[in-house]
């Protein structure tokens, strides 16, 4: 009797550190943020209530990502996931879901944020047709790179933020409060040095910066890629060539994650300088923050412009 | 050495589970205050969607008859919410509404379909017909082998896929078989809310045992399946039953599954019974290395009950006989995949290595030439057989890949059959050389160069050209 006694608290003894290792105490809310943008927005909106895990970085293509086992182990623990929607994940968020195995971040539960569900979507096909390329039926999904978008989707997961985590709702308001304050005033700051670009003929070479060019007033004459997420072939590019011969632009743009060969040849050959766009937080040394993304993207496209 | 254990246990086990016990919705002491903060997130959360539908009034207000060759410039630093949204002027589409949430009515709630179109042409210098493995019994019906020589039809696949409701998901895969047969792959329904990293699967699916063997023939790197799963696991194991899969809720990937099935097919068989014929256990963990490597790992196990199972073999004399086995199988599968891409963007470069280890062990009566001779005897096998195969992605829309595999028929104990069944302890053996070329990601054609030496004494040289296709929804694909 005594012995199976000291055996079991022997036993237990030695099964303790491995629960406290296995179960690690979380207070903070685990979010997921499948892109970086909103990583770093969940960050400032959630601060130390929140740990925050980036499925992608901003060298990789969010369009291709595969639903790799550590991706899984962190959809399992998240208690919100934070992405972009619009089916820019659609090729490995579902298995994630489904292979997660967590209930609350279904789609359709208050743990499952689309940022595009809050913003006016720009590029929505009026024909669907994969002739077309890789298009999205939701249009272009790739809207951080309109501030204007960002105070949107920050409204919405500030609320949402609140919505799951009810016991520190007031400090999430206090939060997006601050946050709302300080973007307005950079916002305004970004539009009044960016004004000089407004009206600038560009190239890109994946049709990834239409919120960009709508909220600078850039005019995209050309794609590099002849179809979305179609590579450029030289065919293609001696198009765009010509095309510039009539209608002459002052940049191509680039994102972080994209092979710059396109943009470059275009360089060489046209004299329009390849500017490359962080894209997302953490896709230029300058691009650290939120902040830092759009100081980074206005200082690179007025560079760019004054070149000509 | 003595311990306080029980007060140090007690404060070791309760600050972690404390904190875990602790339900996420407003909870103890005040219920109507966080009643009230969820009614004010609830406010914020419409509000925000309202001014986001304004804003997109406004936007299609101004845009339609304006054409507007610049978008409007807005407002000044002061504005206390985000400005209204800029014309977007060369945007063709009048309504920024998705077409998808539009169609009305019954079409609506259609499931996601997809349609795999895939055609192969096969040639060999060796005639497909009557292929074996030398030294494995496999079923009569196998489809292991090169298949028909020329031009075929090859395996396309109708998928239709959706959420049930709020608790269930359903997915079907329907195969179109270039002989004009129609056959159930996968018809199973899914829970989506139990929570706790658990998820359980009814139905026809396909294992979960080893690497290769989930994966739908679309998804393969390369024409065939390996010789060990097509002479150990009849070229890939599904059943109809039950799955159950649990993750740790660890941040190591671990994974535990169960499955429990009737055990119809290869290496079961129809047993006419109410039991399990078939049961399997997975566990799978996995991780990443830097930014630019991940990789998993699994070890499964099998078990199944086969009874008057028909076999065919080729005996020492080339005789294709028909054999019969009553017993049961245990198949352990041992897998490993490392991939590699630059700072994880496998979107121009990548790299894949990927190897399996299987081993099978058979016990029973074996029944032979049951057409003929028909002796019953004793009969026992331990078999194995492995592969590794790498795959290289360049240029983007470029691979290439190198498969070699072994199989080892270890010595079958055949009992009083042994004369007319011994083998010579042939290793079967086959090597594979894949270039494909993908113009996007939903479209591949794929040339593949084999020489397989699986039967003894012959070497089939084989040449592959296939082309796989994806039409319909966008697929999303495991690891």
């Amino acid at each position: 009797m005594k012995t199976t006694t000291k055996q079991k608290s022997l036993a237990l003894m030695l099964v303790a550190p491995v629960l406290l290792l296995a179960l690690p105490a979380h207070a903070a809310l685990r979010v997921l943020a499948c892109e970086p943008e909103w990583g770093a927005l969940a960050q400032e909106l959630g601060g130390e209530l929140v740990e925050v895990s980036v499925a992608t970085s901003a060298l990789q293509d969010p369009h291709q990502i595969q639903a790799k086992p550590s991706l899984i182990a962190r959809a399992r623990s998240a208690d919100l996931v934070v992405c972009t929607g619009a089916e820019l994940e659609i090729g490995w968020l579902p298995i994630l879901l489904q292979q997660s195995g967590n209930a609350k971040v279904q789609e359709g539960q208050p743990g499952n944020f689309a940022a595009a569900n809050f913003v006016r979507k720009l590029d929505v096909p009026g024909q669907l047709d994969r002739a077309q390329g890789d298009v999205h039926a939701a249009g272009n999904p790739h809207i951080q790179t309109d501030p204007r978008n960002i105070a949107l989707v920050a409204t919405a997961l500030g609320a949402r933020l609140q919505q799951v985590d009810p016991s520190h709702a007031g400090q999430y308001a206090q939060r997006l409060a601050d946050f709302s304050q300080r973007w307005q005033q950079a916002m305004a700051r970004w539009t009044a040095q960016a004004a000089p670009l407004k009206g600038a003929a560009v190239v890109s070479q994946h049709k990834a910066f239409v919120y960009l060019y709508d909220w600078l007033g850039l005019k995209e004459v050309a794609v590099l890629e002849p179809k979305p997420g179609v590579e450029p072939t030289a065919s293609h590019l001696q198009e765009v060539l010509q095309a510039l011969k009539s209608t002459p632009a002052k940049m191509t743009l680039y994102s972080a994650y994209q092979d710059s060969k396109a943009s470059d040849w275009l360089s060489r050959n046209a004299g329009v300088p390849a500017v490359k766009i962080a894209f997302t937080v953490g896709g230029t040394e300058a691009a650290q923050d939120l902040y830092g993304l759009f100081d980074d993207t206005v200082n690179r496209l007025l560079a760019a412009g004054a070149k000509r | 050495m003595k311990f306080p254990f029980p007060a140090g246990l007690a404060l070791a086990l309760a600050t972690p589970l404390g904190t875990l016990a602790a339900p996420p919705t407003p909870s103890n002491p005040n219920d109507l205050q966080s009643l009230r903060l969820e009614i004010q997130a609830m406010r914020q959360d419409y509000e925000a969607r309202i001014k986001a539908l304004e804003q997109r009034l406004v936007a299609a207000e101004r845009g339609a008859p304006a054409a507007a060759p610049m978008p409007v410039p807005h407002a000044a630093a002061s504005d206390p919410v985000p400005p209204p949204m800029a014309v977007a002027a060369p945007a063709p589409v009048p309504m920024p509404t998705p077409p998808a949430t539009t169609s009305a009515g019954a079409n609506a709630f259609n499931p996601a379909l997809s349609l795999i179109l895939s055609g192969l042409y096969t040639g060999t210098t060796v005639s497909p017909a009557n292929y074996s493995i030398t030294g494995f019994q496999m079923p009569k019906a196998s489809e292991a082998g090169p298949g028909a020589r020329g031009f075929n039809l090859s395996e396309s696949e109708l998928g239709l896929s959706a959420n049930i409701d709020p608790w269930w998901r359903g997915a079907a895969n329907i195969s179109l078989h270039g002989d004009d047969s129609v056959s159930v792959e996968e018809a199973f329904i899914q829970t989506t809310s139990l929570g706790n990293g658990l998820t359980l699967k009814a139905g026809r699916f396909l294992s979960g045992i080893g690497y290769l063997n989930a994966h739908h023939a679309h998804t393969w790197d390369f024409v065939d399946n390996p010789l060990a799963y097509q002479a150990m696991l009849g070229t890939q194991y599904r059943d109809d039953g039950l799955q159950i899969k649990w993750l740790s809720p660890t941040d190591q990937y671990v994974e535990l599954g169960l499955e429990l099935g009737a055990g119809r097919n290869f290496p079961g068989s129809d047993g006419d019974k109410n039991g399990a014929g078939m049961a399997a256990l997975t566990v799978h963990s996995g991780g990443d290395v830097g930014d630019s490597h991940n990789w998993s790992a699994g070890i499964s196990w099998l078990r199944n009950d086969a009874s008057n199972q028909e076999l065919g073999f080729v005996d020492t004399a080339g005789n294709l006989l028909g054999n019969a086995f009553t017993g049961n199988t245990q198949v352990t599968v041992v897998d490993g995949v490392w991939k590699w891409a630059p700072n994880g963007n496998a979107t121009r470069t990548s790299f894949k290595l990927q190897g399996e280890y299987l081993r099978s062990t058979r016990s029973g009566v074996l029944g032979y030439d049951v057409a003929g001779a028909n002796l019953s005897e004793a009969y026992s096998a331990t078999q194995t057989g492995w592969y590794l195969q790498g795959v290289y992605q360049f240029l983007g829309q470029w691979r290439v890949g190198l498969r070699t595999e072994q199989l080892g028929p270890g010595t079958p104990d055949y009992g009083l059959n042994a004369a007319l069944l011994a083998g010579t302890g042939f290793k079967p053996s086959k090597d594979s050389l894949m270039l494909d070329y993908n113009p996007s990601e939903f479209s591949r054609i794929r040339l593949q160069l084999a020489q397989d030496r699986s039967r003894e004494n012959q070497t089939d040289s084989q040449v592959f050209l296939q082309y796989q296709m994806s039409l319909g929804a966008h697929g999303a694909h495991g690891y």
